[in-house]
């Protein structure tokens, strides 16, 4: 039982047809309260449509998905906002929901953006919008945090440090996190369950097993796929800070 | 006070002002300024049918500008048509049976110039009861949906995945839209509506910086131009909704100034 109060969503053998054929088909996949599932796949093979299957943008046109989540936010891959409308960072921080800015502020400060919370929305360069983007979705506490490529163009240490906010976050807000991310290192030592998407489920499991599975490695190529076994073999003991080797219980 | 035929018509001309000014932010925001002309134009065939069955024109002209609309969204997901075209298509197809009708009302005396260019000083208390009540449930609904709506305009995805309905809104947007072109039809006339919507929310843009900025200096600019342009159509006998049009066209060119200015101080 305790199990099922966590789920938050269940999708069962789901697809989604457009233009006389598949986009992607036969997903099934759970997300549950703070666990992160990451879909992984090559551009095209479906990874931004499952997500907004599971958002509710795109209906599923078979199969059936169950989504218990109270409240959702998302962080869309692409955005593109108009210039024909004046709207600040702040204003766009209030866009679906009623906080105040006192909360907005703790939410930029997360990403390190606080400074431009009266900025020109348009102003802002590629790296300082998706942290915004990022921000905006924390504030909102939702239940269900839907991330597509959420650090596109963010500088190399910013990177590292969002994938561990968002890392905290799903912690500490107990929510359930969907990650599409072209990031292996960060999916494998980070997230709980990874799938392989390339227009159906190609694979899935946890890192530990993914990497050793022959379609993963067919679809990511002998090296990359070798380097992150090695990778997640590093992974079975820890370091100090001093880089002293601890191992895991 | 409603006696005078000017007070009249400058009381429903503030009124329409009043509700034209955030619907406007949003069909700039919206690119969708060719959908108002097409609203409007379809609206002569609402007229056209109102003198018909001796109908009431606001309720007229609402039915068929959300007919219009309703049939428009219908066609982009059907076809593969651009939405300027259809909506190229369906201005002037509707445009043109209404004219074609208007030549079987050869009982009627029909003023073409007015519902063209609408007649502001002929509006009764009646017309300005409508107005002040349909404005109200307009500029209401629109509270209401208001959140929805903007952040629909913002990104479709994103608040649809974030539970705020747009597809909903967006649909009584389009009956609020045919709304105000109803309520206004009579006044200001079937070409110079979009001016009215359009004109004050394009000044505000160059002036202000947030969303609910643009929404009130929109909904300041649209007033000043209705009572600005009937003292000068009044003062130098001008027809009154072009003098509207024109005045509220002055204040966007005195807009760019400050524009020009912080150009100038950027450089």
């Amino acid at each position: 039982m305790a199990e099922n109060n966590n789920l938050l969503v269940k999708l069962d053998n789901c697809g989604v047809y457009k233009s006389s054929k598949w986009i992607v088909r036969g997903i099934s996949l759970e997300i549950h309260k703070g666990k992160i599932v990451t879909l992984i796949g090559p551009n095209g093979s479906g990874k931004t449509t499952s997500a907004k299957m599971i958002l509710k943008i795109l209906k599923s046109d078979e199969g059936q998905i169950k989504n218990f989540a109270s409240k959702m936010a998302y962080v869309p891959q692409k955005i593109n906002i108009d210039w024909t409308m004046p709207l600040r960072v702040v204003d766009f921080m209030k866009l679906t929901s009623h906080i105040n800015n006192l909360e907005i502020v703790d939410a930029l400060k997360l990403t390190g953006v606080d400074n431009l919370l009266y900025n020109d929305i348009h102003n802002l360069s590629g790296g300082e919008f998706q942290r915004v983007l990022i921000a905006r979705a924390i504030a909102k506490k939702p239940e269900l945090l839907v991330l597509d490529e959420p650090v596109q163009g963010v500088d190399f240490n910013g990177e590292i440090a969002l994938y561990n906010l968002i890392k905290k976050i799903c912690s500490t807000l107990n929510c359930g996190i969907l990650l599409i991310s072209h990031d292996l290192h960060f999916v494998m030592s980070a997230t709980d369950h990874v799938i392989c998407l390339n227009g159906h489920i190609c694979c899935s499991g946890t890192p530990r097993s993914i990497v050793k599975n022959s379609a993963y490695i067919e679809l990511f190529g002998e090296h990359n796929a070798t380097t992150l076994s090695l990778y997640q073999h590093d992974h079975d003991h820890s370091h100090g800070t001093d880089g002293r080797v601890t191992n895991n219980v | 006070m409603f006696d005078d035929f000017f007070t009249r018509a400058l009381i429903a001309g503030i009124g329409i002002a009043i509700i034209a000014g955030p619907l406007g932010c949003l069909v700039i925001w919206r690119r969708l300024s060719y959908f108002g002309d097409t609203l409007s134009h379809s609206a002569l065939l609402g007229v056209t049918l109102a003198y018909s069955f001796s109908f009431n024109i606001t309720f007229s002209v609402f039915i068929i500008s959300a007919v219009v609309a309703l049939l428009l969204i219908n066609l982009q997901k059907r076809t593969k048509l651009a939405g300027d075209s259809l909506l190229g298509l369906l201005a002037h197809s509707t445009l043109a049976i209404g004219l074609v009708l208007i030549g079987f009302l050869t009982s009627i005396r029909f003023d073409l110039m007015g519902l063209l260019f609408g007649d502001i000083l002929a509006v009764d208390v009646e017309d300005i009861t409508i107005v002040y009540l349909g404005g109200a449930a307009i500029l209401l609904i629109l509270y209401f949906i208001w959140k929805s709506l903007f952040s629909a305009t913002v990104n479709y995805d994103l608040s649809a995945a974030e539970g705020m309905r747009p597809e909903v809104s967006n649909f009584i947007f389009t009956l609020l839209l045919a709304g105000v072109i109803a309520l206004s039809i009579k006044m200001i006339g079937a070409l110079l509506i979009t001016g009215l919507l359009l004109i004050p929310a394009a000044i505000a843009r160059n002036i202000s910086s947030s969303p609910r900025q643009m929404v009130i200096i929109a909904t300041l600019a649209g007033v000043v131009s209705v009572i600005a342009g009937l003292f000068v159509s009044l003062e130098i006998n001008t027809s009154s909704g072009p003098s509207i049009i024109v005045v509220a066209l002055l204040l966007f060119i005195i807009s760019l100034i400050p524009l020009e200015i912080k150009g100038q101080l950027q450089k």
